[in-house]
């Protein structure tokens, strides 16, 4: 089985975060895997376990993906595909036309529900419409067998379970299963794996960022008072001050 | 940005040494960190973790490949070091005795034979080693040792004497032992001893304030008997178990910058929340004097060692660098753990920070691979050409 997974690059989200523009400041930023795209990996790697076959890691974005691919790379990768931008583009559409471009020819087609760095949910759906396959968002259990694919995904109150035809783009939710940590020597083999890397054929860009701002800072917790006694004060702030009652 | 990166040492580190040292540092955060409190309290440590340990490659992962380490670089090996101490002493003492006292010396002294029958199965855990130099009443002057080891007529040797303080001693599967063939230093030579061997027992070590998740024992030989092939051939003299020393005491060195990270992250977080009269305590001065000197030795020990590692891989640093290095290093964190646990206040005394814990472990690797005072007197000689040890 072929599968390609695409895997994208993003700031830790324990990092603290500054904002100059319309873009983050990324002095001092580390990057990381996307962790969804990691539950991704994680699952194609399982399948190949089970039913052999090739993984390949796909990463769009600047010269940096490359890091991003080989994180994947020394998880157990066979190899990488780096889709080249100056930059990290923004538009859902236009990078989805060019890793659409290059997605042609897997059986099957993983990634993570969203990139933590945007939150769209949108590229797996994208990529399926672009490549006419069928799609199941964010599933936490997967299963292949043969030609047919059975994915379960948390809806509202419950499990919706789908089947589905292969080939088909799957995009991943945290629960699916625990992804491995880069080994030692797996890092090291990582080096040594192929890694392409290619202008990315992006579609026309129509979204933009205008604007980034930061939540506002959290003012620190206030202590009203102690016991029943403190009850009513408490309850006249949260209606008159927070406003959540 | 990330106030541990304070002078941006990560951008001096390569690619490979960053996924080196974040695959160490989520394995510890996911694994270590949720269990070694009580691993601590209940004096236990957590053998579960050795396999996982093992298949992520921590074990002699400066050794090549071609024995199944990792075949890392030495800052890379440093970083491993580093991140298993921000977990705890105890758990870093296991993979640096494992790595840099047994795994070396089977490879720097080892034959062909011993290497492929010993390293693959450490590198992965399933064998585990313990080292044995240190005796009851020979800690920091080793050429002292009674321990013999007496060569009979058809090339065996009898192994009798007792070691002290050997981390991982009850659960070792081999000994790399330490004994003279003949009157004085110059017959120093190593064995791998099987600990199932007839006439060697171990006993754990009570009561023990430090390094409590680990495993420290006493060992005895009581006419054990050693085939010929267990003697490590290139070893020779004094010298080859003080090589090993400076392998261990490189990695103690990064380790150490480990626990003073762990303990300096506490005791910041801990001061921007802790609210006392009205506002953190963060907000007070006597608190920024003490992350500020915290951070200041952080960052000088960071550089340190980088540049003691980069030595290493050139092939140029002397034991009296890494000497230099140890010295420093763990007292810096010493100092820096006893701040924090006061930072921290009452709530410093508890086993659900780290503090304490480091700062107790920390008394024992002060004390351990070198005492404080040996490497002062190492400096001294280097400087003056003037032996102060006796």
């Amino acid at each position: 089985m072929k599968i390609a997974v695409c895997i994208k690059r993003v700031p830790d989200t324990e990092t603290r975060i500054k904002v100059s523009g319309a873009k983050i400041d990324e002095t001092g930023v580390k990057f990381i895997a996307n962790p969804y795209d990691e539950f991704a990996v994680e699952a194609a790697l399982q399948l190949k376990q089970k039913a052999g076959g090739e993984v390949v890691a796909i990463s769009l974005g600047p010269d940096t993906a490359q890091e991003t691919i080989r994180t994947a790379l020394a998880m157990g990768a066979d190899r990488g595909v780096h889709l080249k931008t100056d930059g990290q583009p923004y538009d859902t559409l236009a990078v989805a036309q060019a890793l659409a471009a290059e997605l042609k020819g897997y059986d099957l087609v993983l990634l993570g529900k969203m990139a933590i760095d945007d939150y769209n949910h949108a590229m797996a759906p994208a990529l399926a419409e672009l490549l006419g396959l069928p799609c199941v968002s964010a599933v936490t259990s997967l299963t292949i067998d043969g030609a047919k694919g059975t994915a379960e995904r948390e809806v509202e109150g419950g499990v919706e379970v789908l089947s589905f035809p292969l080939p088909a783009v799957i995009s991943t939710d945290k629960g699916l299963n625990k992804p491995r940590l880069p080994t030692l020597p797996g890092i090291m083999a990582a080096k040594k794996k192929p890694m392409e890397s290619k202008p990315a054929a992006l579609g026309t860009t129509r979204v933009t960022v205008r604007s980034l701002t930061l939540p506002p800072e959290r003012p620190a917790g206030r202590i009203i008072g102690e016991g029943a006694a403190a009850v009513p004060e408490l309850v006249r702030l949260l209606q008159t001050e927070a406003k959540v009652l | 940005m990330n106030i541990l990166d304070f002078y941006a040492v990560d951008g001096a580190l390569s690619e490979e040494e960053r996924a080196v040292r974040d695959s160490v540092r989520r394995f510890v955060d996911e694994r270590v960190l949720p269990i070694i409190g009580h691993c601590f309290v209940e004096g236990r440590f957590p053998k579960e973790l050795i396999p996982e340990m093992g298949s992520l490659g921590l074990f002699g992962a400066n050794l090549p490949e071609e024995y199944g380490c990792a075949g890392l670089n030495n800052v890379a090996y440093g970083l491993i070091m580093q991140e298993l101490e921000r977990g705890d002493s105890g758990v870093r003492s296991f993979a640096s005795v494992q790595g840099a006292l047994v795994m070396y010396p089977i490879y720097a002294f080892g034959s062909e034979e011993q290497k492929r029958r010993y390293l693959p199965q450490m590198a992965t855990g399933e064998i585990i080693g313990c080292f044995g130099l240190t005796e009851p009443d020979f800690g920091s002057n080793p050429a002292g040792m009674i321990t013999t080891a007496k060569e009979q007529g058809d090339g065996s040797y009898i192994l009798n004497g007792a070691k002290m303080w050997i981390t991982n001693g009850s659960t070792a599967h081999v000994a790399v032992v330490w004994a003279k063939t003949g009157a004085d230093e110059s017959t120093i030579r190593g064995f791998l001893v099987p600990t199932d061997s007839k006439g060697f027992s171990a006993k754990d070590q009570k009561g023990k304030l430090s390094l409590r998740a680990s495993d420290t024992s006493e060992l005895v030989f009581q006419d054990v008997c050693v085939p010929k092939g267990n003697l490590l051939p290139k070893s020779g003299g004094l010298k080859s178990p003080l090589m090993c020393l400076t392998q261990a005491r490189y990695g103690i060195s990064w380790g150490a910058l480990g626990a003073a990270m762990a303990c300096f992250e506490e005791a910041t977080s801990y001061a921007k929340q802790r609210v006392m009269f009205g506002k953190p305590i963060g907000g007070f001065q006597l608190q920024q004097e003490r992350l500020a000197e915290m951070l200041t030795e952080i960052v000088k020990a960071q550089l340190l060692v980088l540049h003691l590692g980069r030595m290493k891989d050139a092939g140029t640093f002397t034991p009296q660098q890494v000497s230099l290095a140890k010295r420093n290093n763990v007292n810096m964190a010493t100092d820096i753990a006893r701040e924090a646990r006061r930072l921290l206040g009452a709530n410093g005394i508890l086993a659900e920070y780290a503090a304490m814990r480091h700062m107790e472990n920390l008394e024992s690797v002060y004390t351990y691979e070198g005492t404080h005072d040996v490497h002062t007197l190492i400096l001294g000689q280097a400087i003056t050409g003037l032996n102060a040890f006796n």
